[in-house]
């Protein structure tokens, strides 16, 4: 699914990232965090907790403008932030049709909830629902626009394995399906070995790229022995960032 | 069982007020049946309706004037910095100062008329209003607001589905208070410059014959309706904002 070579749909470049508070030295979260995500990829930011993964996309979808560099690309993104935040006084409906811009959120979504598994709870509050569920119901939220970028905020954390690898299995078929391009910030490398097509390695605080690793083998065939082996190459070579 | 034990401290309460009446035997403490007397002799003269009408009209346009002030500035001194800079002292002072002076000052003011009466009484509940909301206004939920941004809510979409929500119960918890505040400062407001109302009459039957079966015949309707109001209304819409927790 890589597109090396064609015109990155996201672009980042970001040269620094400050953070000010009165009366004491800036903390400088990012610094020179350059790269692209092409269409119909899927890229994991991958990094220690506290790196700055987080202030990148805040930078990137435009919540954060206090920075030196430039980034493209977001302007509709479908964003999935790390806690669900929905609107717990709304259905599950409502949560998702404020995903589409007032003019349209009359439109039929019905194949979406289908495909999410959702159809059932259209009509629940969000407290009625598990974490697993939650986040479902924010992705749909994301979703339901169409975006051609999805942004994602460590989607997976908190979940026990069979929700999380659930949800993983329907973001992966999801954006396949509709070729959407995915940047994805996560701790769990395993995980982003198992559905990425670039992983991008972050340092500690000032967040820079230390490394931007290609996994070409076709995520059908990535087993279990393919992964472990991955992440123990990748740990010889980055002791600092990714854990024996 | 909760109603049952409600009417059952009802009943004690009258026994017990008509055991102290008899015990007194002094027309200072009339007996429930007297002052329920005195309220069907007042009712069918037309003066109980008139004055208890005139009241609650005063309450309505007064509460509603200053809850919906009292919304504003609230959220525009919890989201605003500068406005809550400005304004936390004149707040401060006006919430301190009490309903007797500037009910005084009003009508010194702006004359004997219903609109000082009515500014009266906006200005004593304003701030109780504002300081609520303020502190609704001040624990939005962050995430909820990056969200909104994220997703470009319109305005209009902000304001009804991420504002009024969690404003919602900290205006209904103004309200309740808010309204039992306008009603006892619409009395004294009454009982210092207006000629009719609950107010005014307490005040008649106190200096013409300290008639207090009359007194307390008025103060028993009005609470009546003050609270026929706050459970069936308020009660109400406060279940309603909270049915999603």
């Amino acid at each position: 699914m890589s597109a090396a070579g064609a015109e990155p749909v996201l672009q980042i470049a970001i040269a620094a990232k400050r953070y000010r508070s009165k009366g004491a030295e800036p903390v400088e979260a990012v610094r020179d965090l350059s790269f692209g995500v092409g269409a119909g990829e899927i890229v994991c930011l991958i990094g220690p907790s506290g790196a700055g993964k987080t202030t990148t996309l805040r930078i990137l979808l435009g919540l954060d403008t206090d920075f030196e560099g430039r980034v493209s690309g977001a302007d509709h993104a479908g964003m999935v932030f790390q806690e669900p935040r929905l609107l717990p006084w709304r259905s599950v409906e409502h949560n998702v049709r404020l995903g589409l811009p007032r003019a349209r959120r009359g439109r039929d979504l019905d194949g979406l909830f289908a495909q999410l598994g959702l159809t059932p709870w259209r009509g629940s509050y969000p407290k009625a629902l598990s974490l697993g569920m939650q986040r479902r119901v924010a992705l749909a939220r994301a979703l339901a626009d169409a975006p051609r970028v999805l942004v994602l905020d460590e989607p997976f954390v908190s979940l026990d394995d069979t929700a999380a690898a659930e949800l993983r299995g329907l973001v992966v078929d999801t954006v396949d399906a509709a070729g959407m391009s995915v940047l994805m910030v996560t701790h769990n490398v395993t995980e982003a070995i198992g559905i990425a097509d670039r992983l991008l390695l972050v340092s500690k605080r000032p967040a820079t790229l230390i490394a931007d690793v290609t996994l070409d083998r076709p995520r059908g065939q990535r087993d279990r022995a393919w992964a472990e082996a991955t992440r123990a190459t990748l740990a010889a070579q980055h002791p600092g960032i990714i854990a024996e | 069982m909760g109603a049952l034990t409600r009417i059952a401290s009802l009943v004690v309460l009258v026994a017990a007020w008509q055991v102290a009446a008899l015990e007194a035997g002094s027309r200072l403490l009339p007996a429930p049946m007297a002052v329920l007397h005195f309220i069907i002799q007042e009712a069918e003269r037309g003066d109980l309706a008139h004055n208890v009408g005139v009241t609650l009209l005063r309450v309505a346009i007064s509460f509603a004037v200053a809850m919906v002030l009292g919304i504003l500035l609230g959220v525009a001194l919890g989201r605003s910095k500068a406005a809550d800079a400005t304004l936390d002292t004149p707040l401060l002072v006006l919430l301190n100062t009490p309903a007797l002076v500037i009910t005084v000052l009003a009508y010194v003011w702006v004359g004997l008329t219903e609109t000082a009466a009515i500014l009266a009484v906006v200005l004593n509940k304003l701030p109780n209003v504002a300081v609520i909301v303020r502190e609704g206004a001040r624990n939005l939920d962050p995430g909820l607001d990056e969200m909104a941004r994220a997703y470009r809510f319109d305005r209009r979409t902000w304001v009804l589905d991420v504002l009024v929500p969690q404003l919602q119960p900290y205006v209904v918890t103004a309200a309740r208070s808010g309204l039992s505040l306008a009603w006892k400062i619409v009395l004294v407001v009454e009982l210092l410059g207006r000629p009719d109302g609950v107010g005014f009459a307490i005040n008649y039957y106190f200096v013409q014959s300290t008639d207090v079966a009359a007194i307390i015949g008025y103060s028993l309707v009005f609470m009546t309706v003050m609270i026929g109001i706050d459970v069936l209304l308020l009660q109400r819409l406060e279940a309603h904002v909270r049915r999603w927790r």
